[in-house]
């Protein structure tokens, strides 16, 4: 089994409140890892530190690694850009661009990634960017049509299709069904297992229930720790941690 | 307060309605009264050769403010030319980066700026430009009218970009898109119908401005595109019309005054559907 | 992978850049006081705090004062705030209280529209229709009545302070309308609600609320629109008379502060245009105060509202 992120005692801070505690994971290539547990438990601040997305907010910090490819992606030498470029994210709430078309929310960050790309090789990819993320055949007639037109779950799909065109390795899902509807959540289900053969997956969920059917791997998260980490057959009948146990037989939660 | 609402205090209730009703009425009415007058008595002299002719001498029939409306057209351009990209620019630099004293600081200039008197924004086109360059000029009256428009676009567009939501912003950044080209292409873009709305009510804003210019381009009767020369402009026009002792230079103002707010009424119009389209 | 320094160096100039635009901005403000200063300095040697008193504007002599200006400006604006005001509160009422909803975008909007009418054209219309109608219908039968009284006293010529402060009220009404709906608009609804449920009038409910809640900030307003008028130049100019005398009546023409800069910049040199500019850098200073005085007051009013009962 190949690792892609290694996560070795990774500690983050917001100000003087810290909010994860030492967490040391690793994340396997081509599986589909989801990151569970009770809402303030940092799962959502973990997943945004595997592509540097808190660098904006002041008073964030972060001790410990996180090695990609054997590379601490939080070392001086690596541009979180060129980080994000392999490492694809997808939102809690659908988010395309407003004001722009379907077309262009999949176009624009490979136009804006200074790819020198011709029109028709653009296009390609977002014709095969929407067919990965099962979209293509609803919305192959209204390209032009404003990204935000969308239903919910095809915005969110359409979020997929932008994140997979510009091909990263890895695509991080921070719970991106939590805003759909059970039709929608159960395609994006379905979309995640196909996306698995090609891509590694981190899904964030505080819905047990998704994270038994989507993943490989689960992780437990609590208090800012990381309680277990197990195969996601073993985790849901055979918890090794009490507190585990607790969570997803709905003690707590 | 208990009890039976009497009749005193019924007829009290109903005369105040009908104060405030009043009220609206009377703030309204000077906008009709305006407008109305500004039809009838601009009507009078509205014929093409007004937009299309120079200014003829007193007594003579016939005659435009073609050079007038040249010279605003002109003075609007050359002020927006650079103050569109400072005034974008600052407020670009504050809605994305501006956290700290620097960035209060230029807020509360902004402000302030806002609030001066326009004509004191001529007073700095004279002493600046006319003072050192011994002349009126174009450039002189660009330079006041920056004062004008620079602050009323930077709060704008300040306002306009707040309002993009931070997903907008993340999701491009998680995209592998960098920083500049995020807040240029996405952030901006996204807020670009507020901004534009912002710059156009600004443009409205200066092509009515008299005072500032009647102190630093001061006006011309001939035709004139030298930017470092006296230049017409409509609202000046308006003005020595109106101040002027001739009954035909009153009919003269009157339609320069009509061809003004169609122009600035347009403008304002125009800003407003495009934010209305957005939503 | 590519790899880079932590901080991207276009990320960094582009801020730079931008950061450059806001200081251009700082320095824009920075020169504009700073050319006021100097070139009103020689005046400023010259008269003193003797400027702000005395009422000779003697160009022979080279002998000036303010304050016939000063008074012009502050009496006109004071008129102007005078009927403003109560006109702009109970519109703002009106449109948040009792007009139908059909109603209050049409009633906005037209009030709105009144801010984006060029000074100039305010000026037209009060040369040539407000002032003979004020001195027709006003002034005239005012004059004949109560001329006795020195605030009325005549002649009616027309161009007066009270078509300045009139025609200015026009043209604050907007910004006092639009600020009097947000103070208006904090106003919890609960307390509405209670005083009615106790089985109060409309009218019986807007005087406790508005008496409660909204008198600072209708002040702010207020102030708000004194900083408007007291700048404004062409309007104030075409309808004053501009005459630099001070009369206790407001049927008799006066000069504003603006309107002096507007009228005799292009012909001054010397101490006079130094003067002038001493009159602009007052002005500023002037608007500047009351401005931040307006704002002050809006922002401790906002703050205090939003906490509730």
């Amino acid at each position: 089994m190949e690792i892609v992120f290694d996560i070795r005692d990774l500690s983050s801070w917001f100000g003087d409140h810290q909010i994860l505690k030492k967490i040391r994971m690793q994340i396997a290539k081509n599986s589909v890892t989801s990151v569970m547990g009770p809402s303030g438990c940092g799962k959502s601040t973990f997943i945004r530190c595997l592509n540097r997305m808190h660098d904006m907010t002041p008073g964030f910090r972060t001790e410990g690694e996180i090695l990609l490819d054997g590379v601490n992606v939080y070392s001086e030498r690596i541009d979180p850009v060129y980080l994000r470029r392999r490492v694809g994210m997808v939102f809690q709430q659908p988010n395309p661009f407003p004001r722009m078309s379907v077309f262009e929310n999949v176009a624009v960050g490979l136009r804006l990634n200074g790819r020198n790309m011709s029109k028709a090789d653009i296009a390609e990819v977002v014709e095969r960017s929407l067919t990965m993320a099962a979209l293509w055949n609803e919305v192959k007639d209204h390209l032009s049509q404003p990204g935000m037109s969308l239903s919910g779950g095809q915005q969110q799909r359409l979020c997929i299709a932008r994140a997979l065109a510009v091909a990263p390795e890895v695509l991080l899902m921070d719970e991106p069904c939590s805003a759909l509807d059970p039709m929608s959540t159960a395609k994006i289900e379905e979309l995640i297992e196909d996306l698995s053969e090609k891509y590694t997956i981190a899904v964030v969920t505080h819905n047990m229930q998704q994270a038994a059917r989507i993943s490989d791997n689960v992780a437990f998260f609590l208090m800012g720790e990381l309680i277990e980490m197990d195969k996601s057959g073993k985790i849901f009948t055979n918890p090794s941690d009490k507190r585990t146990e607790q969570y997803i037989t709905g003690r707590f939660g | 307060m208990t009890g039976t609402i009497t009749f005193r205090r019924k007829a009290v209730d109903r005369a105040m309605k009908w104060a405030f009703v009043l009220c609206a009425c009377l703030v309204i009415l000077p906008l009709f009264l305006i407008f109305f007058d500004l039809l009838i008595k601009g009507a009078k002299e509205l014929r093409w050769t007004l937009l299309t002719d120079l200014p003829r001498p007193v007594g003579e029939a016939g005659g435009g403010i073609a050079n007038g409306i040249l010279g605003t057209v002109v003075i609007t351009c050359l002020t927006m030319s650079w103050s569109v990209p400072i005034a974008v620019m600052c407020g670009i630099y504050l809605a994305e980066y501006g956290r700290g004293k620097f960035a209060s600081a230029v807020r509360f200039t902004v402000d302030t700026l806002t609030g001066v008197p326009s004509i004191i924004m001529g007073i700095f086109g004279y002493i600046l430009i006319v003072l050192p360059m011994k002349r009126f000029s174009a450039w002189a009256g660009a330079a006041a009218l920056s004062m004008i428009f620079i602050p009323v676009v930077v709060r704008t567009t300040e306002d306009m970009l707040r309002t993009v939501p931070t997903t907008v912003r993340e999701a491009a950044l998680a995209l592998g898109i960098e920083r500049w080209k995020t807040t240029l292409f996405i952030t901006v873009r996204t807020a670009s119908a507020g901004i534009l709305t912002g710059i156009l009510l600004a443009m409205a804003r200066i092509i009515g401005e008299t005072a500032p210019l009647l102190i630093t381009t001061l006006g011309n009767q001939f035709w004139q595109t030298r930017l470092d020369q006296p230049m017409a402009s409509l609202p000046l026009q308006v003005f020595s019309y109106a101040i002027s002792p001739y009954e035909d230079w009153h009919d003269k103002a009157w339609a320069g005054a009509l061809v003004l707010i169609t122009m600035v009424l347009t403008i304002n119009i125009v800003a407003r559907v495009l934010t209305r389209e957005k939503k | 992978m590519a790899t880079r320094s932590g901080r991207n160096p276009k990320d960094l100039a582009f801020e730079k850049a931008s950061a450059f635009f806001a200081f251009v901005v700082l320095f824009l403000a920075a020169l504009l006081f700073a050319v006021l200063l100097r070139e009103s300095l020689p005046a400023l040697r010259k008269f003193g705090a003797r400027f702000l008193v005395s009422g000779t504007w003697d160009p022979v002599a080279d002998q000036f004062g303010a304050l016939p200006f000063i008074y012009g400006t502050l009496v006109s604006s004071f008129l102007a705030i005078l009927i403003a005001v109560p006109l702009s509160v109970g519109a703002a009422i009106f449109i948040d209280e009792f007009a139908p909803p059909w109603l209050k975008k049409p009633v906005s909007f037209l009030a709105e529209l009144l801010a984006a009418i060029p000074s100039v054209i305010y000026g037209l219309w009060g040369i040539f229709i407000l002032v003979p109608v004020l001195r027709d219908y006003l002034m005239k039968p005012v004059t004949k009545y109560l001329g006795w009284i020195p605030l009325f006293k005549g002649p009616a010529y027309g161009p007066s302070v009270l078509a300045a402060g009139v025609l200015l009220s026009i043209m604050i009404v907007p910004f006092i309308l639009s600020v009097s709906r947000e103070v208006l608009a904090t106003v919890p609804q609960r307390q509405k609600e209670a005083v009615l449920s106790l089985g109060g009038t409309r009218w019986e409910m807007l005087r406790i609320v508005i008496g409660q809640h909204c008198i600072p900030g209708i002040f702010g307003a207020t102030v708000l629109g004194l900083g408007r008028a007291l700048g404004e130049t062409m309007a104030v100019t075409m309808v004053i008379g501009n005459r630099p005398e001070i009369f206790l009546s407001v049927f008799q023409q006066g000069y504003s502060m603006a309107a002096v800069i507007a009228n005799e910049f292009n012909e001054a040199g010397g101490i006079q245009l130094s003067s002038l500019i001493l009159i602009g850098l007052l002005l500023f200073l002037v608007t500047f105060v009351v401005n931040l005085a307006a704002k002050w007051i809006l922002s401790k009013m906002v703050a205090h509202a939003s906490r509730g009962i």
